[in-house]
């Protein structure tokens, strides 16, 4: 070899050869002019393993900061709901999605993290408990306590699959929705409701209007930032989750339990840490988004709530987290795009005792079964899968077929 | 029943930590496992020593399947002593068992279809993770640096048995014969001191049941792992193993070298039927027999 290698791994070189493989602070640099080459393990494992999903993913994040400056309070009030129960929905992925434990009880999580919320962070009148504790107590508080009783589900899981298990968390929902009526004192009751937590966090209080950090920001655009750096946090949490080995293991008990036990998965461990978890996702989104309502009364928390989060997570994608977020977002927008449809659509009267052939709250019904079912049959992998064929359409372009 | 001496202790033994004549890696002593009074197992009792490559054969039904189970877990015998590296483990959970370095392969593959190679071998490597959830959910320090080096022991594992190629596909789209090889894979992950493969070449063709057999033998003479094989390929059975035993409706009827079971008499009979008469009714498995007659 006359001219000095630029390779030094292809030149005999001085360093023992176990330099390469030794686990340290190696730094591996991206080749350059070859973005998708990956030099190390690490560049594999990394969360966004290539320069595209970083691109996008910034740009993404930049412009959902934006979205509060471009439009009205009101549809912004929608986003904000969306992304708060796009923790919820990747929770229900957690447990029903990657770990193939079919939960109908996840409303009964998401009261108790609402009740559990309120209480602790809600002010007291005179008929309801309230300790007015701050934020950072009663946040975790809520998801902590969902998840212990999401534990206890666990173990239920191990005896029971499919259908039976199904049955028996919806029996939660009905055991939930008969006590959080009849603990007035804690709930408000029927009828009547109680006030959520405090939004307040840092000494910023997220319910109040004016000036914060030099600019006029309203209430509606505190929530929604409150609600996008939640969301984000969760996000990135059960990322790392879902890509480590307690993921593979949710995976593995969902694919084959027989031959994960023989591998040396623990089942009853790797359900009951997938309800645990599920359910502090369930409990956390409970207490943010009862918060933001304001008032909520027990009857919030029935089956048709479950239903609701199971067709979030259908139509947003299984064992997606991206794909649940667009899953919430989209299911918590629907009562709101069968309205603007009610204006372009004839036919379609915007009351329920109005005239024309269906009323609004009729169309989001149908809406809504016409999309399960759509989904279900043309695309059973959701928007997550249309963004995937999207995706590999101009991967290919222009020879894509 | 005596042991008969493997053909390899004849051979001078290269391994460090063979000892021969030491304990057993696994000994079954009189199991007996029962399905409502349908009897699967009866009195089964033998020894896999160190270094040793021990096959199991036997008719369709016969029980090697469940041995297998008994073995890892899956079935708890109603009667006998099963131990694994000189701990008794009937009625100990499989998970436990698998941690405790006993790893095995399906008949009808069992692998986590959904998922990709590197997926799969690293579900193998479990066990040898060593974080929890709290770990895992900050990807922070302990689960990083264990996914990193447990990553490099997957590679090396996808090295040895030449799969390169497949790394990155979900495994329900791979051929089969692939499929075995990566069942076999994650096996090997979990870094076990006992390997029990169901049937690795069964519905392979001539060149992968070639590549399979390699692969055992260099498991047995690299990597040091005693293995217990199930097989139907004769041809397989009797060139890699060092012992086999040979059971018949969950009874043992012979162990020993291949030559010796080759030419058992008894052996003979539960797979042709006795040749040396003209009494063509005794060419009927003695079994069959008595069924036909009760």
């Amino acid at each position: 070899m006359s001219t000095p290698s630029r390779t030094p791994t292809s030149s005999p070189s001085p360093r023992p050869a176990s330099v390469a493989t030794a686990p340290g602070p190696t730094r591996h640099r991206p080749v350059r002019g070859r973005p998708r080459l990956r030099t190390s393990y690490a560049q594999d494992l990394a969360l966004l393993n290539t320069p595209a999903k970083r691109r996008s993913t910034i740009a993404l994040v930049v412009v959902s900061f934006l979205v509060p400056f471009l439009v009205t309070d009101d549809l912004l009030l929608v986003f904000t709901l969306g992304l708060i129960a796009s923790v919820g929905t990747i929770g229900l992925n957690l447990v029903t999605g990657y770990a193939g434990q079919v939960s109908l009880g996840h409303a009964f999580f998401i009261g108790v993290g609402a009740y559990t919320g309120a209480i602790l962070g809600g002010s007291e009148d005179a008929s309801v408990v309230g300790y007015g504790l701050p934020m950072l107590v009663w946040l975790p508080a809520a998801g902590l306590v969902a998840a212990l009783l999401g534990a206890l589900v666990g173990p239920i899981a191990v005896r029971l699959r499919g259908l039976y298990l199904a049955i028996v968390t919806l029996g939660l929902v009905f055991l939930g929705d008969h006590v959080f009526r009849e603990a007035d004192s804690l709930t408000g009751g029927p009828g009547v409701g109680r006030r959520g937590a405090q939004l307040e966090i840092l000494g910023i209080d997220f319910n109040a209007s004016g000036m914060l950090l030099g600019l006029e920001i309203s209430r509606a655009q505190r929530q929604f930032f409150l609600a996008l750096v939640f969301l984000i946090v969760f996000a990135v949490l059960a990322r790392n989750l879902t890509r480590s080995g307690v993921g593979r293991a949710f995976a593995a008990v969902r694919d084959r339990d027989v031959a994960a036990e023989v591998i040396g998965i623990d089942i009853t461990r790797t359900k009951m840490l997938a309800f645990a978890l599920s359910s502090f996702f369930a409990g956390v989104t409970g207490a943010m988004y009862y918060a933001v309502i304001g008032v909520f009364e027990p009857g919030a928390f029935g089956l048709l709530l479950s239903v609701q989060y199971l067709a979030m997570v259908l139509i947003g994608g299984v064992a997606t987290i991206s794909g649940s977020i667009m899953g919430a977002l989209f299911i918590t927008a629907l009562p709101r795009i069968s309205q603007e449809l009610a204006h372009v659509v004839p036919f379609i009267s915007e009351s329920a005792t109005g005239g024309g052939l269906l009323s609004v709250f009729q169309l989001e019904a149908i809406l809504y079964g016409l999309l399960i079912v759509g989904f279900l049959i043309f695309e059973p992998r959701g928007l997550y899968g249309i963004w995937l064929r999207i995706r590999n359409y101009w991967k290919g372009w222009p020879f894509s077929y | 029943m005596t042991t008969i001496q493997g053909r390899r202790d004849s051979a001078p033994d290269s391994t460090p930590h063979s000892t021969p004549g030491g304990t057993p890696v696994v000994s079954l002593r009189d199991v007996e496992l029962s399905f409502s009074g349908v009897k699967a197992l009866s009195g089964v009792t033998f020894d896999v020593l160190e270094d040793e490559l021990f096959a199991v054969i036997g008719p369709n039904g016969a029980g090697k399947t469940s041995i297998f189970n008994v073995l890892s877990g899956v079935y708890r015998p109603q009667a006998g002593a099963v131990s694994f590296l000189g701990e008794d483990i009937r009625g100990v959970a499989p998970h436990r068992i698998a941690k405790r370095g006993m790893a095995r392969t399906f008949q009808n593959i069992e692998l986590f279809e959904n998922l990709g190679v590197v997926d799969n071998l690293m579900l193998g490597r479990n066990g040898h993770l060593g974080y929890g959830w709290p770990s895992a959910v900050a990807w922070l320090g302990r689960a990083r640096t264990a996914e990193l080096s447990n990553r490099r022991r997957v590679e090396e594992i996808i090295d040895f048995l030449e799969i390169e190629g497949y790394r990155e596909l979900p495994v329900g789209m791979l051929p089969y014969g692939i499929r075995k090889r990566i069942e076999l894979g994650r096996a090997l992950a979990m870094e076990p001191r006992l390997l029990l493969l169901d049937e690795p070449v069964a519905g392979m063709n001539g060149e992968e049941t070639e590549d399979m057999a390699r692969f055992i033998l260099d498991i047995r003479d690299e990597l040091h792992i005693p293995v217990i094989l199930v097989e139907h390929d004769m041809g397989l059975v009797m060139n890699l193993a060092d012992r086999v035993l040979a059971i018949d409706f969950g009874k043992p009827i012979a162990v020993g070298t291949p030559t010796e079971i080759q030419q058992h008499p008894d052996v003979i009979r539960a797979y042709l039927g006795t040749a040396d008469t003209d009494d063509p009714e005794s060419l009927v498995h003695p079994a069959a027999e008595q069924e036909a007659q009760a």
